[in-house]
């Protein structure tokens, strides 16, 4: 069933199960977003999507949010914009980002979402953690000083793969990304090596080995073409 | 079992109490229990034998009677006076026993251990959730049930409908005594309308035409023992709660959630568990009605996000105690997807009195949003530190200076900490005014589950607040950026501060990190993780500001 | 003719890659020197750093104890002091060291001079010759306020130009943009 809602000014047409972000996406209207990615479930956890909605007293994200009949919308104010600043440079500073001589630069949604929100720098100290590197798979790496926690992997690897392979160990800002109960990737029994994960990384944390700086691309849509083609028997290229 | 049943056992277990003179109440709550009150119930009843006085003394493990910080306590009851003149005792010790003893006899207080039961901390406080507390073992349903227990569950299931137990609830104001306050009616409500089956998961079709109840006890609050004293000293008021709120929203299965660490909770919860199935008042057809409801304990592993209700519900069905987006709120989509009323201890363990007594009579209590009481643990720099039920309304400065007996001498008051982690610091200008849901949020603060640090004029505010922020960040779960990242900054900030090594533009983003962690962060914990830096920085900024160094002098 | 601009630029912990990009400006160059004196630069003979100065680039981290005095006699002296380059906004590759140890540079001497000698292994010590390290790199406005932020490893020349033309011109240049902001 169809409604009607308001973003930003704007009257939007969307389906009855969409969310705020879908219908905003349909009607070209841009919401930033990390943790989402077309073709994986929604957790709501970067908080870029944030959105104010009239009648609600607290933000809400856009990726989780369902629409409703007649709701309003602002997806672009002052103070959204405002605190997506802060997220983005709390981000940068959290573990050692270095753009320079990463794989993904160039091709890194972190660094264009840091463009788009207009970042200069980070008024937030640099924690530089001490961080490792997984080089134990034949194939791919998993860098953690390069590492978000989106958990657009785990979900990669749990809902289309049906591996499950990674998960998230520990809480707060020691989580980190692991394969299986914590083992080397390379060691790891339920990987099946197809790479998913890597497609579906926003940062440089997951890479094919053998690239270097700026050489790692990725084509993010197959994750979705998979996801379409088993659940509703449409091969969509 | 039914309505009959249920008083035959209650007459029985009274007229085995009255056949004893005196009670010699052991208080077994945790304190007492680790300053070893279990050998002093041996060492009493030893003594009981060997003076012959069985059959006429009774001695028994009972609930918490509140001022921990005098425990062990022992009281001593006499069963056929009325009033009843309760003699309490301080700081027993085993060897103490014999001397005890002797004085129930001769019926003269031993006053070398004593304590004025009528002091204020006692007399000042209003018990409706801890009743039972301090007079009755928690280990046997018998005397809960001759204290009145499960006459409030029968009840309803024999004299109301579903509907006419919300509307007393709503009726009554109950508020969520977790913290929110939200109306406990209107959550009730709210999951008995929802449709199973609206938010489906991958779980078998029989789970997810359901609904169900979850209490939560994953006290977390650095300090703070309320749920664990209801839970150890009263452990079939919360599972009548539970099996009134079943029977209100139409749930058969509840679980209450409790941290591993509350080992004595759990004992105690799983022997009631077992006794009110034996007896029928748990399980398939109780009171002989077609009610059905059974509850399960599921143990948490001490993460304090488990306290939020999503993560809760989350790591009751196995998985990480990671929060989820709101809405769909659990009253619609809760543990496996289903309507689930999650509610906390206290607030479940009012209901039974709310149904015996009646809503108007919990309604007469506190003020005009905040009905009833709320049960508190005073600690910190106070002379009488503890467990203490209130009526809502009461000001800050009774409960501080009459309940407590004020800061210790020579020392003057400097604020008090409500609400944990999540609250905020409330300073001496502010202690007349009443403790309500409403006004400790004005002030900056939340009512939360019931924690009440009082502060003297030692303390550093800054490292109060870096402390409580130390606390946010070692326990946010990492889901979300604001909380994850934003505590560890605020925290990072704080400390620079306390080196000496921050300037004005580091306090400036401390304040606007702040704003954006609270409006930003995905769940209650980060959302309220920087109060008590907002609060310190609203009433004592200026022991932030004495700390701070030139731009050019930054090390 | 209104007064010239005086400009300084600064090489701190860096690869001086900043300034080779700057140099990059090519013909341009011709223009920035009539509208600026360059009063304080590696590719300037002067020793210290002058009093009145309208703007100062810095290209690189604060990684020694030579940088902090120097940062803030910059601050002290210049109007406007900019962050040039990812070093100085971010502390970049300059700051990779930090996560080995964030409160020692030890750890860093001891594998430039210990382990990796085969004769004699010993860390330089005699002071007053080369400025100690400080514990843990930082970037330049951890240290002092900063007025305007150029990111780029380096910046191309172009965003350098974009920069450079505004503050000539007397106007705040706009960092909107990847051909503005880019990192890396």
């Amino acid at each position: 069933m169809a409604r009607t809602l308001t973003i930003n000014g704007q009257m939007v047409s969307a389906r009855d199960e969409d969310t705020i972000l879908r219908a905003a996406q349909d009607a070209g209207i841009h919401i930033p977003v990390l943790c989402h990615l077309d073709g994986l479930s929604d957790v709501g956890a970067c908080r870029f999507c944030l959105v104010e909605v009239a009648g609600s007293n607290r933000l809400l994200p856009a990726c989780t949010t369902r629409i409703q009949e007649g709701m309003v919308v602002q997806t672009d104010t002052e103070q959204l914009r405002n605190y997506r600043r802060h997220l983005i440079e709390l981000l940068f500073a959290e573990r050692n980002h270095v753009c320079a001589v990463c794989v993904a630069n160039g091709n890194c949604e972190m660094q264009s979402l840091a463009i788009q929100l207009g970042m200069t720098h980070s008024r937030y100290d640099y924690m530089f953690p001490s961080l490792g590197v997984d080089l134990s798979h034949e194939r791919f790496g998993l860098d953690h000083n390069r590492c978000i926690m989106c958990t657009r992997c785990v979900r990669a690897c749990d809902e289309i793969e049906g591996a499950h392979t990674l998960d998230v160990f520990g809480r707060g800002a020691k989580a980190r990304i692991v394969t299986d109960l914590g083992m080397p990737w390379g060691e790891s029994p339920t990987c099946t090596s197809c790479g998913k994960c890597v497609m579906a990384c926003p940062t440089g944390a997951l890479f094919k080995q053998g690239s270097t700086v700026a050489e790692m691309t990725r084509d993010r849509s197959k994750l979705n073409f998979l996801k379409t083609a088993r659940e509703e028997r449409k091969w969509i290229v | 079992m039914n309505p009959d049943e249920l008083n035959r056992i209650a007459q029985a277990e009274q007229a085995a109490l009255s056949r004893h003179e005196h009670a010699i109440n052991v208080c077994v709550g945790i304190a007492c229990h680790s300053g070893g009150s279990e050998q002093i119930r041996k060492a009493l009843e030893a003594e009981v034998k060997s003076a012959g006085l069985q059959g006429k003394c009774l001695v028994r493990g009972v609930g918490c009677p509140g001022l921990c910080a005098e425990g062990p306590l022992v009281s001593v009851e006499p069963l056929h006076r009325s009033p009843p003149q309760e003699l309490l005792y301080r700081k027993v010790t085993p060897a103490d026993a014999p001397a005890l003893v002797r004085s129930v006899v001769r019926e003269e207080p031993l006053e070398q251990l004593r304590i004025d039961a009528n002091q204020p901390f006692f007399t000042r406080q209003l018990k409706i959730v801890l009743e039972n507390c301090g007079h009755m073992d928690p280990e046997r349903i018998e005397d809960y049930i001759a204290r009145g227990g499960y006459q409030a569950l029968i009840k309803v299931l024999t004299e109301m409908t579903p509907q006419e137990v919300i509307d007393a609830l709503s009726r009554s104001g109950l508020r969520g005594r977790g913290g929110a306050g939200f109306p406990t009616g209107l959550k009730w409500a709210t999951v008995a309308k929802a449709t199973p089956g609206r938010y489906p998961t991958y779980v078998p079709p029989d789970i997810q035409s359901q609904k169900f109840v979850i209490c939560n006890g994953d006290e977390g609050d650095p300090g703070a023992f309320m749920d664990r004293s209801v839970m150890e000293g009263d452990p079939h008021r919360v599972l009548e709660g539970m099996a009134i709120a079943g029977y209100a929203v139409g749930a058969r299965q509840g679980f209450i959630y409790v941290r591993a660490e509350y080992a004595l909770a759990v004992k105690r919860l799983r022997t009631a568990i077992r006794q009110a199935q034996r007896i029928g008042l748990l399980g398939k057809n109780i009171a002989g009605t077609s009610f059905t409801f059974d509850v399960d304990i599921r143990l948490g592993a001490g993460a304090f996000v488990c306290g939020e209700e999503t993560a809760l519900i989350a790591s009751i069905e196995g998985g990480r105690g990671l929060p989820r987006p709101r809405p769909p709120y659990p009253a619609e989509s809760g543990l496996w997807g289903c309507p689930t009323l999650i509610n906390n201890v206290e607030t479940l363990a009012n209901v039974p009195p709310i149904i015996t007594k009646g809503a108007d009579w919990f309604a007469s209590i506190g003020t005009e949003k905040s009905k009833g009481t709320k049960v508190f643990a005073l600690t910190g720099q106070v002379k009488r530190s503890g467990l203490i039920e209130v009526p809502m309304g009461i000001t800050l400065r009774e409960i501080v200076f009459e309940i407590g007996g004020g800061v210790p001498e020579g020392r003057q008051f400097k604020a008090v900490q409500t609400g944990g982690p999540s609250g905020g610091c409330i300073p001496a200008d502010y202690l007349d005014m009443p403790v309500d849901y409403e006004s400790l949020a004005k002030v900056g603060s939340i009512m939360g589950s019931g924690g009440l640090i009082v502060m003297d004029d030692t303390t550093d505010m800054v490292e109060v607040a870096r402390f409580f922020m130390d606390f946010c960040m070692e326990e946010s779960c990492g889901k979300c950026i604001p909380c994850r990242a934003g505590t560890a900054q605020m925290h990072h900030i704080l400390t620079k501060i306390q080196q000496g090594k921050a300037t004005a533009r580091d306090l400036r983003l401390l304040e606007e990190l702040s704003n954006v962690v609270k409006h930003t962060s995905l769940c209650g914990l980060g959302q309220s993780a920087p109060n008590p830096v907002i609060s310190t920085l609203r009433y004592f900024r200026h022991e932030y500001e004495r700390k701070l160094v030139p731009e050019l002098e930054r090390v | 003719m209104s007064k010239k601009l005086r400009l300084a630029t600064v090489w701190l912990g860096g690869c001086s890659g900043c300034h080779m990009s700057f140099l990059d400006l090519d013909e341009w160059l011709f223009d920035l020197a009539a509208a600026v004196e360059v009063v304080y630069s590696p590719i300037a003979d002067v020793k210290t750093f002058p009093n009145n100065v309208d703007v100062t680039l810095i290209e690189g981290a604060v990684a020694n104890e030579e940088h902090v005095e120097l940062v803030r006699t910059i601050r002290r002296n210049s109007r406007m002091v900019v962050s040039f380059g990812d070093c100085a906004v971010s502390g970049n590759v300059t700051a990779m060291r930090n996560p080995l140890d964030a409160n020692s540079a030890e750890v860093v001497l001891d594998r430039a001079y210990k382990d990796a000698a085969l004769l004699r292994p010993q860390v330089p010590h005699d002071n007053g010759i080369v400025p100690p390290l400080v514990a843990r790199v930082m970037p330049v406005h951890a240290l002092i306020p900063v007025d305007l932020f150029i990111p780029g490893c380096p910046p191309p020349a172009p965003r350098i130009r974009a920069v450079l033309q505004a503050l000539i011109e007397g106007q705040t240049p706009e960092m909107i943009g990847a051909a503005m902001l880019k990192f890396g």
